[in-house]
């Protein structure tokens, strides 16, 4: 066993290698520069310094003339954000993605309910794949799926048809505002695959939030008197609102930053994400397009801010 | 919650939650019967009739195979990137206090935090400042941001679980700071480096987003879907292409879960 | 020869003095234990020795050979970890046989060396299962054989029987000292627990606040311990208050008295004191007994076959007056 040589202080290994090892043990902080300065540098000047440009440009304004940018600092570009074309815009996003973020808490809810509470051993694995293979997969093909589907001649109509319910697609598509020409060019068809994209997301953080409640706290409740829905009302629904708010921090800021799925699925009124690829595309106006791409991070910053106070970062 | 494996669920909850589910998976199973289709014109339902035929049109299409080779080079080298600089970043964190790290969290979540339109038109404006021509490279660029913190995800839980004696224990029986990375922190961690890269292939094989800026006039295969979307002029090879899609995104995933089903955190959690 | 020698070592962080200009030399072949309780500094001069820290200000030499500035790869100095550190990812000879590895031996010979060690720690045929396949006792006998393959010239123990049960710790005691006594390494451990280090060590050092308050062998530390700190962390001795000790006629000092050096009732050339009893309780090989004299409350262990006073009795206690150990200051 004796294979080392009798010393108690061994000689460095030769070579870069060893004297760099000694220099990482005698100052971890040059170890701790070395790991971060590749990742900072790509995410700080890649990354923040295209941000922080792209906000600086909101601050300039366009020649209504030449079309060309004045590199001067001016609020001007804020001030057309309020005009009613354009408030409009701001304010039918904020509508879509608060509904969304309630359509998708309430579906998502029994999912994650029965997955935290009655869902064992294979059933367990089967509801969380069930979630995430959604969740992952492609973005597009959802939404190509969905034009299938709310497409005039696809399968919903042919379903309704068949349950000779088509009387009821038609008064809903007469309506004002959600109805339209077909269901894949009204509010209501990018309604729907606004949830279906991004409903998922918010499964897991409730699931993560009732997984923590321990199950007799429901039995307490109904011992004590409390109905199911008082049960729910007092005692399920308030410990599972940090999970809820967690969720729709992804439901909300996805809904709001989208421009694909209004596009496609939709009527021609224009959302945020729409509006900032307009005028940064087709119209050139880099500052407007900067000062539409500040609204979702002044909203989402907000958003942020109230559910950190509601302590829904635990949830995530 | 002893009782609950007495009890059963309500039939009410029964009935929403496999309603929940089913709809987040018929559309995609839609999917699958669409590719089959003989009807060319229109997405007429049910299928008039089913053929294989598409698969092989699809197949002799070179404008496909040349937009799965841009996505499959670009989710590569993305992830590739993602790998060494999630790593890095989370082995940084989770090894040492320093001020600054709760920053350090947030500057690499923030990419996929904030809406990809964002994203997007920051970096284009940047290549048109910086007066660079749109390449392969500009949309690795794009990638590779937002793929880092799912690979940082995966790593910072990892590490956590690698704890500091380890790292103590190989150093006292005379492995230096290389031979430790190499013989210890590397097989630990290992399993969920592969479960973060395969969610970062995932996401760069199927981001359009951020993409539509930084692509120029290549078209990845997203795009060419973007493309179809929006003018549909080939439906039938369309609905090949999706279906093929579904599958190449869905084993990274179940690949992901079985590496980390084990660990106290299951990759994937969040996109 | 002196095996590991601190001269004036502090280590800070921040405004914390862990070790606070410590003074120490162990000998070669010694059984040293460090005791104190938690945040004493103990651990981190255990830490110290194996490199895992730096010294704030202070020399250490191993063998005569300066340490600081030496990291841990290049000390032949080997640890056995509190939680033992095994490496989840590797067979239980692989975890033995690693460092070996690292240092360039041979497969066939590494393998071999670690063969021996396992069976030196009576874990022969264990080789090929994984860490988590293994008892807490075994797993501790794994991180010996590790540490010990090596042929470290000090073994560095930390709190290495804190995690075992009552009954595999007093053998695991028994086949350490044996272990040490054969292979004649020296062996520093720290510990929490006063009855370890008394059992084990040749030589101990109670830490308290950064600071050694005491170095001497365990009868030393045990009957004649040095500060008021040494005396109620080292078993569990009655502290009498200065008033108290004069009025017995030992001038006006604190002393401390041992519990097993009082006897119910006087006798010839013995010290008494008279009290009334306020509890008593049994413990199977003795019986405890507090009794209030004058407001100071003194515990005596009295050998079962004694009747135990009922509570409320007046007693009368006494001791030799050479078991009273007088010391000055706090």
């Amino acid at each position: 066993m004796s294979t080392v040589a009798d010393t108690s202080i061994l000689a460095r290994r030769g070579g870069l290698a060893g004297r760099l090892s000694d220099l990482f043990w005698r100052k971890p902080g040059i170890l701790l520069l070395l790991m971060l300065t590749p990742p900072l540098l790509w995410l700080g000047i890649i990354y923040l310094g295209s941000l922080i440009a792209l906000l600086l440009q909101s601050f300039f304004s366009i020649d209504d003339f030449s079309g060309l940018i004045n590199y001067e600092f001016t609020l001007s570009t804020y001030r057309q954000l309020l005009i009613p074309s354009n408030f409009d815009i701001i304010l039918r996003t904020v509508v879509m993605a608060v509904m969304v973020t309630l359509a998708s808490a309430v579906i998502a809810f029994p999912i994650a309910y029965y997955a935290a509470r009655y869902a064992r051993g294979k059933w367990k694995v089967i509801f969380y794949l069930g979630v995430m293979l959604p969740l992952w997969s492609s973005y597009l093909v959802k939404i190509y799926a969905w034009k299938l589907i709310l497409a005039k001649e696809g399968i919903l109509t042919w379903f309704l048809a068949k349950l000779h319910l088509l009387w009821l697609l038609d008064a809903w598509l007469a309506l004002p505002v959600v109805g339209g020409s077909s269901l894949s060019i009204s509010y209501t068809g990018t309604f729907i695959v606004f949830i279906y994209v991004w409903m998922p997301f918010m499964i897991l953080p409730i699931q993560a939030a009732l997984e923590r409640v321990p199950g007799n706290l429901i039995e307490a409740s109904a011992d004590l008197g409390g109905n199911p829905a008082q049960t729910f009302r007092f005692v399920l629904f308030p410990l599972a609102l940090p999970g809820i708010i967690a969720g729709s921090i992804f439901t909300f800021s996805l809904t709001l930053g989208d421009y694909i799925i209004p596009q496609i699925i939709g009527s021609s009124r224009l959302f945020i994400g729409q509006a900032v690829y307009a005028q940064q595309g087709t119209a050139g106006n880099i500052p407007l397009a900067a000062a539409f791409s500040v609204v979702p991070i002044v909203i989402m910053g907000l958003y942020l801010w109230m559910a950190k106070r509601q302590g829904a970062f635990d949830a995530l | 919650m002893r009782s609950d494996r007495n009890t059963s669920a309500p039939l009410g909850l029964k009935i929403a939650a496999g309603a929940g589910l089913a709809f987040l998976h018929l559309p995609i199973l839609l999917i699958f019967l669409y590719a089959f289709t003989t009807e060319e014109k229109s997405y007429q339902f049910p299928p008039p009739g089913l053929t294989l035929k598409w698969f092989a049109v699809t197949w002799n299409r070179p404008d496909v195979w040349e937009a799965l080779g841009l996505s499959v080079r670009v989710a590569a080298i993305s992830t590739a990137i993602a790998l060494v600089l999630g790593t890095l970043c989370a082995a940084a964190v989770s090894r040492t206090k320093f001020f600054g790290r709760e920053t350090i969290s947030l500057l690499v979540i923030l990419p996929i935090a904030l809406p990809g339109i964002i994203t997007g038109i920051a970096l284009r404006s940047a290549f048109s400042f910086a007066e660079i021509p749109f390449s392969f490279w500009t949309i690795v660029l794009g990638h590779a941001t937002f793929c880092v913190v799912v690979v940082y995800n995966n790593a910072v839980a990892r590490f956590r679980r690698v704890s500091g004696s380890l790292i103590e224990a190989s150093m006292d029986l005379g492995a230096d700071s290389f031979q430790t990375f190499r013989y210890i922190i590397l097989p630990n961690i290992g399993t969920a480096l592969l479960a973060g890269g395969m969610l970062a292939f995932a996401l760069s094989f199927d981001e359009v987003i951020v993409t539509t800026f930084t692509a120029g006039q290549q078209s990845t295969l997203p795009i060419w879907m973007l493309e179809e979307l929006v003018r549909p002029r080939q439906r039938p090879v369309t609905n090949v292409v999706a279906m093929v899609v579904v599958i190449v995104t869905f084993l990274p995933i179940l690949g992901a879960y079985y590496l980390t089903r084990d660990g106290d955190q299951v990759a994937g959690g969040g996109k | 020869m002196t095996a590991v020698l601190f001269q004036q070592v502090s280590r800070h962080f921040g405004a914390v003095r862990a070790v606070d200009s410590v003074d120490l030399a162990i000998a070669e072949g010694e059984f040293f234990a460090m005791l104190g309780p938690s945040g004493s500094g103990k651990t981190t001069c255990l830490r110290l020795m194996a490199g895992f820290e730096q010294p704030t200000a202070g020399h250490i030499e191993i063998f005569g050979e300066t340490a600081e500035g030496v990291p841990p790869y290049r000390r032949n100095v080997n640890t056995v970890f509190q939680d033992y550190a095994l490496f989840p990812h590797l067979s239980i000879l692989e975890n033995v046989a690693y460092g070996l590895m690292v240092k360039g031996v041979g497969k066939a010979e590494r393998l071999k060396a670690a063969e021996e060690a396992l069976a030196m720690v009576k874990l022969p045929g264990y080789g090929t299962r994984r860490p988590g396949q293994l008892s807490g006792g075994q797993r501790q006998r794994v991180a010996l054989a590790r540490a010990l393959v090596n042929r470290p010239r000090v073994l560095l123990l930390d709190e290495p029987l804190g995690a075992l049960d009552l009954k595999l710790r007093e053998q695991m005691q028994e086949e350490l000292k044996a272990l040490q006594k054969s292979l004649g390494i020296t062996f520093v451990f720290v510990t929490h627990d006063q009855g370890e280090a008394l059992s084990m060590a040749d030589r101990i050092a109670v830490f308290n606040d950064g600071k050694i308050q005491q170095l001497g062998t365990p009868e030393e530390v045990y009957k004649r311990p040095a500060t008021r700190f040494v005396a109620d962390f080292v078993g569990s001795s009655n502290m009498l208050p200065p008033d108290f000790v004069e009025m017995l006629g030992f001038g006006r000092h604190h002393a401390s008295l041992r519990p097993e050096a009082i006897a119910l009732g006087d006798g010839p050339g013995r010290k008494h004191v008279s009290g009334r009893v306020t509890a008593a309780s049994f413990l199977g090989a003795a019986n405890r007994v507090t009794v209030d004299a004058n407001g100071t409350r003194i515990a005596a262990m009295l050998p079962a076959a004694v009747a135990v006073p009922a509570q409320g009795e007046m007693v009368t206690l006494s001791f030799l007056p050479e078991d009273l150990h007088t010391m000055d200051g706090a």
